[in-house]
């Protein structure tokens, strides 16, 4: 279903050429080439190489319904499929990667209650299936992009749960050398730029981020994710009209968990609950952020429509059972009974969980067997953070600017230090 | 021999004299913390002055600190609502709302002071700039920003951050810092009722740190005041905000264990400051010592230094010094090794006294 718009057509006209564009036209032999490329390698994890998945050939699958799109300024015939083939690997791989990040996430919970981690700490739990979903569309070669709620990120992009949770309580061993913390999380060998504090900073980033990729030629889309909250902040408008006049390869990700820390999407937005359309001049679309395999397909689309045409705004539809933040009890502003329901109706893994016993292709106890491995490998992940050293105190002063810096300052020695 | 050190004033004083003054003397004064200072506060510019408003994110529940709790309750949605996650937004629509004239109170709250960047434009080149640019004939005067800042302990690089030099550097914006919640209350009303938009900078680490009596009627205390809080005789300690107890308890550490009098002074308002209350007590003392967190260069510190070392020239000891915050981002996990703690002043001190 598309908005009440008349469809135009999928590529508006671009007035004068810019001169990364002429660049881009050079570079779309690639990028055709990076349509064609095989799917996302998925997260190496030792219970997937353990499970040994059996070759295409041979292995169940079958075509799987979801919520259907909801689609703004998209050519009425071009709009995808609300259902997928999905096989029994990838289904158990997307099971692993979200029971991975969940139990994660849940540990991190602890973690802060036993004032390991300190500070501020935003929670994915709930919202699993819209990075899983998302990676499982793109590849490494995608730069990707998004707010502080980017420990689950930071694991998708490559990162190991050791690393994440050494950062989170702020040991040397962490992701970013226990300098950043929990929402400063970076993997740029695997084009992850964060994990960043300051709500909707990530939109012009992330224009950034896809005119690199277009003046380079290297072929790759930006996904930029931001909240509901964020969807509300000028410099994500400022973002869209840049990459639209440019026709940047961006994908903007809204994920609307409908509530921007207190204040729900009804309370805090003029259109409402509904984001996909505030890209106004560019095309929108939604998707049920709860289904891996709805932001699966729907990401595929967004990327190759990106690639070809310029920025896209897809809005996820999620939900995080955790409040804003660990200070955050996430139930002044919505009931405990809200949050049941979706936990019962709408949990992504429990999704994923019923697709492969329901068809009897797998048996609980396999399941099992890779929730203990899971587990394990959670628990090993927190004795490890626990163990591990601070920074030392020289790294106070490191990577403030390129070069060795004095940075001023009164030690007890009332000395300056370089 | 030496003048004698004059008694100490009770540092509330001027709180209980503009309390009584209001309310006709005799007015109660509970001991509650800053949150309720605050609350009271909008509270009672709320009932004041029919055309203000509270706005900012989260406020209707309450506030993420409270400050704005049972608001809405008291006064309405039509003045008391939440806004979308819209910094430049938020101060841009008081600054208009202000600009319908006296009596508009926009009492924009911005959720931490780390955030206040999306709306410096709007500050600097629109609230500030307002009465200047229209001959007088136009201003926003009921625009008052209040927004949590400085360290609280685990806030990392953007809820610890103290913003008050870049705020400071505009002319045409009042800043203000209080330093418990009987100031807080008074400096906070005529914060609002000052005709000109107005900052209120409010570190978070002491909304809940403490308690101290505060009349439950509206009072003002004047801005552009500072108030010696521990007098002294040997060096003068200047700071604003949490870091005022700071030089207290370092001031306590010097007369117990060294015996050195140290005169600490609260700035209370940042700009326009009170160089004279500060310009007077160095030429007492002879040395100055400024501190803040905020990191030391180009903080609110060189400029109370300059006008020390052009006001007390010939009085001056020793060279005017600064115990402040490092050249780096407010760290995360190094916070205690970051902050000017009163260790490190008591070392300048103990310096200054050896010149």
């Amino acid at each position: 279903r598309s908005a009440s718009a008349p469809p135009t057509p999928a590529s508006p006209q671009p007035s004068t050429p810019h001169p990364a564009m002429l660049r881009a036209t050079l570079s779309a032999s690639l990028r055709a080439r990076s349509l064609r490329a095989a799917p996302a390698a998925p997260a190496v994890l030792a219970a997937s190489r353990a499970r040994g998945f059996s070759s295409a050939a041979d292995e169940p699958s079958k075509t799987f319904e979801f919520t259907p799109f909801l689609t703004s300024r998209v050519d009425v015939d071009k709009v995808p499929e609300s259902s997928a083939v999905a096989t029994k690997s990838e289904l158990i791989h997307y099971f692993t990667q979200m029971f991975r990040m969940r139990r994660m996430e849940i540990a991190a919970d602890l973690l802060y209650k036993g004032q390991f981690i300190r500070g501020f700490c935003h929670l994915y739990d709930g919202q699993e299936a819209v990075i899983v979903g998302i990676e499982s569309a793109i590849t490494y070669n995608d730069p990707l992009i998004t707010s502080y709620r980017a420990h689950c990120q930071q694991l998708s992009r490559g990162s190991s749960m050791k690393e994440v949770l050494s950062e989170l309580t702020g040991r040397y061993t962490g992701a970013t050398k226990g300098k950043g913390g929990s929402m400063h999380l970076y993997n740029p060998k695997n084009k992850f730029y964060g994990g960043n504090g300051i709500v909707g900073a990530q939109g012009p980033l992330g224009a950034g981020l896809a005119f690199a990729e277009q003046y380079n030629g290297t072929g790759g889309v930006a996904v930029a994710m931001f909240g509901d909250g964020a969807a509300n902040q000028g410099q994500i408008a400022e973002a869209i009209n840049m990459s639209s006049l440019w026709k940047l390869p961006v994908i903007f990700v809204c994920e609307n968990n409908h509530y921007g820390m207190g204040t729900s999407t009804a309370r805090s937005s003029g259109a409402g609950d509904d984001f996909y359309e505030r890209g106004t001049f560019i095309p929108g679309m939604k998707v049920d952020g709860m289904d891996v395999l709805a932001v699966r397909e729907g990401f595929k689309f967004a990327k190759a429509f990106a690639l070809e045409h310029g920025p896209i705004y897809v809005e996820v539809d999620t939900y995080r059972y955790h409040g804003h933040s660990m200070s955050d009890p996430g139930i002044t502003y919505r009931s405990r009974d809200e949050i049941s329901d979706i936990r019962k109706s709408r949990d992504p893994i429990d999704r994923v969980k019923a697709k492969l016993v329901d068809n009897e292709w797998v048996k609980v106890e396999e399941l099992k067997a890779i929730e203990k491995e899971v587990k394990k490998e959670v628990d090993e992940a927190v004795k490890f953070a626990k163990a591990a050293p601070p920074p030392p105190e020289h790294e106070a002063w490191t990577n403030i600017f390129k070069e060795d810096c004095t940075a001023r300052g009164t030690l007890l020695d009332n000395g300056t230090y370089k | 021999g030496l003048p004698p050190v004059p008694p100490a004033p009770r540092f509330d004083a001027p709180v209980r004299a503009a309390a009584a003054r209001a309310a006709g003397g005799g007015a109660a004064m509970p001991r509650v913390n800053l949150v309720a200072a605050v609350n009271g506060a909008l509270a009672g510019l709320l009932e004041e002055f029919e055309h203000a408003i509270v706005f900012g994110e989260d406020v209707a529940f309450g506030g993420v600190f409270r400050c704005t709790n049972e608001l809405l309750s008291r006064f309405g949605p039509d003045r008391v609502f939440n806004t979308p996650l819209s910094e430049q937004g938020i101060v841009g629509f008081g600054i208009g709302y202000a600009a319908m004239g006296p009596g508009h109170l926009a009492l924009a709250e911005i959720q931490f002071a780390d955030y206040i960047y999306p709306a410096y434009d709007q500050l600097v080149n629109e609230a500030a700039k307002f009465r200047y640019r229209s001959g007088g004939v136009e201003s926003c005067g009921g625009l008052l920003v209040r927004t949590p800042c400085g360290a609280v302990g685990h806030g990392g690089h953007y809820h610890s951050q103290s913003p008050e030099a870049p705020l400071c550097h505009v002319p045409g914006l009042k800043v203000v810092m209080p330093r418990d919640p009987c100031t807080a209350k008074g400096l906070l009303m005529a914060a609002g009722k000052d005709d000109n938009p107005c900052v209120f900078l409010e570190p978070k680490a002491l909304y809940r740190a403490g308690v101290s009596g505060v009349p439950e009627a509206g009072y003002e205390l004047p801005l552009g005041a500072a108030q010696v809080v521990v007098p002294g005789r040997d060096v003068t300690v200047v700071a604003w905000g949490a870091q005022v107890w700071v030089a207290a308890r370092a001031a306590k550490v010097l007369r117990e264990g060294f015996g050195v009098e140290v005169e600490v002074v609260d700035l209370q308002t940042l700009v326009p400051w009170d160089e004279e209350t500060v310009v007077e007590s160095v030429r007492r003392t002879g040395r100055a010592v400024v501190t803040h967190e905020a990191p030391v260069t180009m903080g609110l510190g060189a400029e109370v230094v300059a006008a020390i070392q052009e006001g007390c020239f010939l009085s001056l000891e020793a060279p005017v010094r600064r115990v402040c915050g490092y050249d780096t981002p407010f760290p995360l996990v190094h916070e205690k090794y970051y902050l000017p703690t009163e260790e490190k002043i008591v070392e300048c001190v103990l310096d200054l006294m050896k010149f």
